[in-house]
């Protein structure tokens, strides 16, 4: 697990008091609202449409019953009973007040979080595979390579204050999870040819206004360079980055405008310069921080579980489950359970306090301790015995928390849209909503397949509608919601931005053009093994928008 | 003409408040002074700039509305709509549950 060493100690307790009296002066009035809008921004809180929203940091979505548990007492005591995960592997709270907030902070702090970069223009707080450390097609443990980054980059001084922010993904494993080629900076661990471990290096990916997929900048950085190179590409960006015009201030916009080798041949001038710096990573460095995610002390066990197949023969509700919600683990004997946060007709990402604390016993029931936050916005427990599958799901279901849907076109990534966003145009959750009450016929879902739908309600695009393989994007058209679809959008290995296939809809017709479009799907693919993706890839738009628009 | 109204986040707790005729800042945006011409609506920015200096408000702004038939005030964009209400997915949270 990450480990808050005594530096972060300190740093988080000192961080906590000062916000208490930026708070305690800007109630008094010392702070007008220009002075005090940064400083509560470096700590995580937002002011939105009905209320302030905390967003709390959870470093590559990595977590522990103990930390679940506070983030229960917090919704239960300072909000309104639940928490909302995020596509940055986060947690927000919806309506806290601002008084609260540092009392918030202390409760964090209590458990080893915070709510540090998670805003502003400096480098958030890094993402990573949900899968880390457990799955069976990992290279390595990429939250080595996080921590690293994320010692580095807080309270980096010369990157507090950056055209715009700044975010990384890192990814350890074959299947990208961690949508990395959407990112600012992307960093997939590899096997080279004489057997050496490092990284592909990606750069100037990302969604919003402008999306782009992210350029391969290197094929093969050392391990020991890590920092170097980081810190090479920030130079340059902060070098060269516009600061005249915010939608313009993405690395994303300096790569696509300067281009991929010139921004390379900077990068590698500045890199050159520092690579051999105090920046170079000694391999004690990196062998140390290793020991923080040491794998847990499994059991011996055989991989097969002679119950879990029985369990899956008598309960078809069960086998549904582990069919979308299990995956394979590198540990024999061991399985990846994924606890959908999208039940039927339920917003994305939402959970009461209840079942923070039912997952925070289940994870130490049946995960070794450990919760991850996927930036699909659910959660995984990370280590479950084959064995212990059967009782885990019933537990689960009991909670609601058992939706056997995990890449089906009912567990969408929506953004919190015009319900509470104060940048939004269009709502995003009642849509997810509608569709997802729509399409609960799980034995349906299952015929249709993978299908990864995501909603944003602007143009922001939060909800990662450009990279759904169906996407939704609100607008507002005339003073009306109105939703534009996009089609063949992917966050995997072959990251695409999605086509826009026509006219959009209005909120009470969206619903039966996303219906249209599956069924057109179900009915031209060629079996039931070919995924909605790859039908629209070997098709293309054209037989989609032909039925969508016929009538 | 175009009518608005004048409303903000309050400091402290983030609710949407709404300036009255008295100068106060009322939670309901049927309360709200409706503001007609360019001179009001300049008196009425003043009084939001001096709101945000006492420390009561953030964020005050202009608001288009329309009337309805019996002259009471009726919200244009579903953005203002759900501000005055709350998450329309959630009706037990926001001003909407207060008002049960």
């Amino acid at each position: 697990m990450y480990r808050y060493d005594e530096f972060d100690h300190s740093f988080v307790s000192q961080r906590v008091a000062q916000f208490r009296d930026q708070v305690e002066r800007r109630l008094a009035g010392e702070l007008s609202e220009d002075e005090f809008k940064p400083l509560r921004l470096m700590n995580g809180l937002y002011l939105q449409l009905h209320a302030y929203m905390l967003r709390v940091a959870i470093p590559y979505g990595s977590f522990n019953g103990n930390q679940m548990r506070k983030l229960a007492h917090i919704a239960r005591t300072y909000d309104k009973g639940y928490g909302h995960f995020t596509t940055r592997q986060n947690i927000q709270y919806n309506w806290p007040v601002l008084q609260d907030v540092p009392a918030i902070l202390d409760d964090l702090a209590s458990v080893e979080m915070h709510a540090i970069q998670t805003s502003g223009n400096c480098i958030r707080n890094t993402t990573s595979d949900q899968y880390a450390g457990a799955a069976a097609d990992e290279i390595e443990d990429p939250r080595v390579y996080c921590e690293i980054i994320r010692q580095w980059s807080s309270l980096h001084p010369e990157f507090t204050f950056l055209p715009r922010k700044f975010k990384v993904a890192v990814t350890g494993a074959t299947y990208d999870r961690a949508a990395i080629q959407v990112h600012d900076i992307g960093l997939a661990l590899k096997q080279n040819e004489a057997g050496e471990v490092g990284f592909e290096v990606y750069v100037g990916g990302g969604q919003g206004r402008t999306p782009m997929i992210a350029k391969l900048i290197r094929d093969f950085l050392p391990k020991e360079h890590l920092l170097s190179y980081l810190e090479a590409i920030l130079r340059v960006y902060n070098q060269y980055g516009r600061r005249d015009n915010k939608y313009k201030a993405r690395i994303k916009i300096l790569v696509h405008e300067t281009g991929i080798d010139e921004i390379r041949e900077r990068v590698e001038e500045e890199w050159n310069r520092i690579k051999d710096s105090a920046l170079k990573l000694p391999q004690d460095e990196i062998d140390r921080i290793n020991t923080y995610f040491a794998p847990p002390s499994y059991e011996e066990l055989e991989d097969h579980s002679v119950k879990l197949e029985a369990m899956k023969f008598e309960h078809k509700a069960f086998n549904y489950w582990v069919k979308a919600n299990v995956a394979d683990h590198k540990q024999p004997g061991y399985a990846i359970a994924n606890i959908s946060l999208k039940p039927v007709g339920e917003a994305p990402g939402d959970i009461t306090a209840e079942q923070m604390d039912i997952v925070a016993d289940l994870a130490e029931k049946y995960s070794l301790g450990e919760i991850r936050a996927t930036h699909e916005q659910n959660l995984t427990l990370v280590h479950v015995k084959k064995d212990d599958l059967f009782d885990l799901w019933q537990e689960l279901e009991a909670a609601g928390l058992g939706t056997a849907n995990l890449g089906m076109i009912s567990d969408m990534i929506a953004c919190p849209g015009l319900d509470y966003c104060a940048l939004a145009n269009a709502r995003a959750i009642p849509v997810a909503q509608n569709i997802s009450n729509r399409f609960a016929d799980l034995e349906r879902q299952h015929n249709i397949g993978e299908l990864k739908l995501k909603i944003s309600g602007c143009i922001n695009a939060c909800g990662h509608h450009h990279v759904g393989h169906i996407g939704i994007l609100g607008v507002d058209r005339k003073g009306l919601e109105n939703y534009q679809i996009t089609l063949g959008g992917s966050a995997d290995n072959n990251a695409a931005v999605g086509k826009i296939i026509g006219p959009g809809f209005g909120y009470d017709d969206v619903v039966d053009a996303v219906e249209n479009i599956v069924n057109t799907y179900v009915d031209i693919r060629e079996s039931e093994e070919e995924t909605f993706l790859q039908t629209y890839n070997r098709v293309g738009l054209e037989p989609f928008k032909e039925r969508l628009y016929a009538a | 003409m175009v009518l608005q109204i004048m409303t903000a986040n309050r400091l402290l707790d983030g609710e949407v408040v709404y300036l009255t005729d008295s100068g106060d800042w009322s939670e309901h945006y049927a309360k709200a002074r409706v503001v007609e011409d360019k001179d009001q609506a300049e008196e009425v920015q003043a009084i939001a700039k001096q709101a945000e200096l006492d420390h009561k408000t953030v964020g005050a702004y202009l608001a288009k509305v329309d009337r309805n038939e019996d002259g009471s005030i009726r919200l244009i964009s579903m953005k203002e709509s759900i501000r005055a209400a709350g998450p329309t997915t959630r009706r037990d949270l926001g001003k909407q549950a207060k008002n049960v």
